[in-house]
């Protein structure tokens, strides 16, 4: 099944990409086959076109959302270093890792998915998600199946829960209070094989 | 104690002329007259049942210990979640919210599916799988394909060291011999009858002498082998095509019809080989000096197409060989000589081992050991139609067209075709689908509620 020896030398800083991401060496390898399987043009970067090639990506109703966090700071290439500390995001919270104190909270770690999905919400990076762009979330989402005042209802039901200090706007924190009780890393993470 | 040697001496005798009859009878007659017993499909199949029994073993193994089963075949990087969005919805409010009213709303959360779904294609799409999730990942009792060590029992143990018993102690000696006898009888054979003089008797001669060489190495890997389209077998005058994946290819291939090769001369056994081969009939041996020059090597392929006495020649376009997974660009030097091309299609069955040989990382010699010392080597030959150039396409584009055919028809991967691959965007309609789904979990349970 391919060599991963081989594989792993073409990946730049393999070493330090597998502490800082938690992926193991088998991983990356893996990855980096699809990051090239990806890069049909093998520029050696990925581009949102080759995001956007991926049918079943153009399905979903959040596809534009998800390419953008991926190439968050506007920039149009995409490296593989990029690549996998975004997917580090969805790897399985490690509860047995113990925790040094005076370190960072490892990529995949609640707070950090939940910060991910923040910015799904918040296009314009402000720190808070308006009331408009939770209206454009739901627009994406629904469309044409229901009308502008349903969207509008809902939007302001969700607003008027999440929101605690009344500014018609949830921050980060209201977010994250909104979501204590769900279950984050079963419904971000996507199951690594081995 | 001469008794007792005596009587060693003679169950050694008995036991190899059991032994040698047996040889004969089973193999090398019906190789010699290209008829089967059928005992090899039986073996096929009787190693497929365990083949499964094993993976089903491991499988229970694994999830006893709650983890994942390593699938190198299925090329697959995650293992997607396959509840539907109304599942995991309704998962997402009891867990969530408690809303007592137990109808479903839209929450903040509800983007996480939508966001790791996508985030799922992005590693790992379905366009770019090579086997489906449903077919059977099976261990074939093989150390070097076995990537689940931990999840092995110990009934497992015995029964994959049963299988080095047997494959060492009793398949590889019988297939040593019978790969002796086979090329022994080729260089022989070859030899001999390259004394006569050349017309019809001489060709149909080396042709029964070829093919039944071949048949006994065929027997010697013990190859079980599908010819499917025979109809389209290549004729004298043409030139046949075929994807490369270990130097097997050309055995497989020669079983079942005469071809002329072409190669390099090399020197040892492999030279001893092609000098007897060539008095029976012509090949085509280049010595190292003149690969170079690629008129010459031009000219003396069009010489031997022109001759319709001679047989067909087997090329192996793609230069080196592949893993069996996809074709690789063909080069076109063959595709220039302007006649009929033969395409062929040859793909192995990974579920016996990898036939692959990776000339970098092992030997021609290492590489025969572990064939040899494998369970069966299965693969399948698909014919395809003749085809040639047209008037509008040069020869790249012709060789193109013809790895595309191979790569179809053997359900290979057909890298460096983007001739046709159209940019389309995905309609709009199916996208559509995806919200309506979601609307109806979301707007259906609020009508529910205003119901109740």
């Amino acid at each position: 099944m391919g060599s991963t020896s081989s594989t792993l030398s073409k990946i730049p800083n393999a070493e330090e990409l597998s502490q800082e991401t938690g992926f193991t060496s088998a991983h990356l390898a893996r990855l980096f086959e699809r990051f090239e399987a990806l890069d049909k043009d093998k520029k050696g970067y990925l581009s949102p076109q080759d995001f956007e090639a991926i049918k079943e990506l153009a399905l979903n109703p959040i596809c534009d959302r998800i390419i953008g966090a991926f190439f968050s700071s506007g920039q149009e290439m995409l490296d593989f270093s990029s690549f996998v500390r975004i997917l580090a995001h969805f790897r399985p919270i490690d509860n047995n890792r113990p925790k040094e104190p005076n370190s960072p909270d490892p990529i995949n770690s609640r707070i950090n998915k939940l910060k991910f999905a923040f910015q799904l919400y918040d296009q314009d990076k402000d720190g808070k998600i308006s009331r408009n762009e939770l209206l454009q979330v739901l627009r994406a989402m629904l469309e044409k199946q229901v009308t502008e005042e349903q969207l509008e209802s809902i939007a302001d039901r969700t607003i008027q829960e999440a929101d605690l200090d009344r500014d018609d706007a949830i921050s980060f924190e209201e977010f994250r209070k909104s979501l204590e009780k769900v279950n984050i890393d079963h419904k971000m993470s996507i199951r690594f094989l081995r | 104690m001469f008794l007792f040697d005596n009587l060693l001496c003679m169950l050694l005798g008995i036991s190899f002329t059991v032994w040698f009859t047996l040889l004969l009878v089973f193999i090398i007659v019906p190789a010699v007259f290209g008829v089967s017993f059928g005992i090899r499909r039986l073996y096929m199949n009787t190693l497929l049942k365990i083949f499964e029994w094993a993976t089903l073993r491991m499988e229970r193994g694994a999830k006893e210990k709650n983890q994942q089963l390593y699938k190198p075949y299925s090329n697959g990087i995650i293992a997607k979640e396959l509840a539907s969005l109304e599942q995991e919805m309704q998962e997402m409010r009891r867990s969530g919210s408690g809303s007592a009213l137990g109808g479903a709303e839209f929450e903040m959360s509800d983007i996480f599916h939508f966001c790791r779904r996508g985030v799922e294609s992005i590693v790992d799409d379905e366009v770019t799988k090579r086997f489906t999730a449903e077919e059977l990942e099976s261990w074939n009792l093989l150390t070097r394909s076995n990537y689940n060590f931990n999840h092995i029992s110990t009934r497992l143990t015995v029964l994959w060291g049963l299988g080095v018993l047997i494959r060492y102690g009793i398949l590889l000696p019988l297939r040593v011999t019978l790969a002796f006898t086979g090329v022994g009888l080729l260089v022989f054979l070859t030899s001999l009858i390259g004394l006569l003089p050349n017309g019809g008797m001489k060709s149909f001669l080396s042709e029964k002498a070829h093919l039944m060489c071949y048949r006994i190495c065929v027997r010697a890997l013990t190859a079980i082998i599908t010819y499917h389209d025979s109809e389209n077998k290549p004729k004298n005058g043409g030139i046949c095509v075929a994807n490369h994946t270990s130097p097997i290819d050309v055995i497989i291939l020669s079983s079942d019809g005469c071809y002329a090769m072409v190669g390099q001369v090399h020197g040892g056994l492999m030279g001893v080989i092609q000098r007897a081969m060539v008095k029976a009939c012509p090949h085509i041996w280049f010595e190292r000096s003149e690969v170079k020059d690629r008129h010459l090597v031009a000219k003396r392929l069009s010489d031997h197409v022109a001759d319709k006495t001679k047989l067909p020649i087997l090329i192996f376009p793609e230069g080196t060989c592949i893993n069996n997974t996809s074709v690789m660009m063909f080069k076109k030097g063959s595709f220039e000589i302007g006649c009929t091309v033969y395409p062929v299609a040859i793909k192995y069955d990974p579920r016996f081992g990898d036939a692959f040989w990776n000339s970098s990382k092992f030997g021609m010699v290492n590489y025969l050991l572990h064939m040899m010392s494998s369970w069966a080597i299965v693969c399948s030959v698909w014919y395809l139609p003749p085809m040639s150039r047209e008037e509008s396409e040069d020869a790249v584009q012709f060789a193109n067209r013809v790895k595309a055919a191979i790569a179809r028809k053997g359900g290979l991967a057909d890298l460096l075709w983007d001739g046709g691959l159209k940019r389309d965007k995905v309609k709009e309609v199916f996208k559509e689908e995806q919200q309506k789904l979601y609307s109806k979990v979301l707007v259906g349970g609020a009508e529910d509620r205003s119901r109740s």
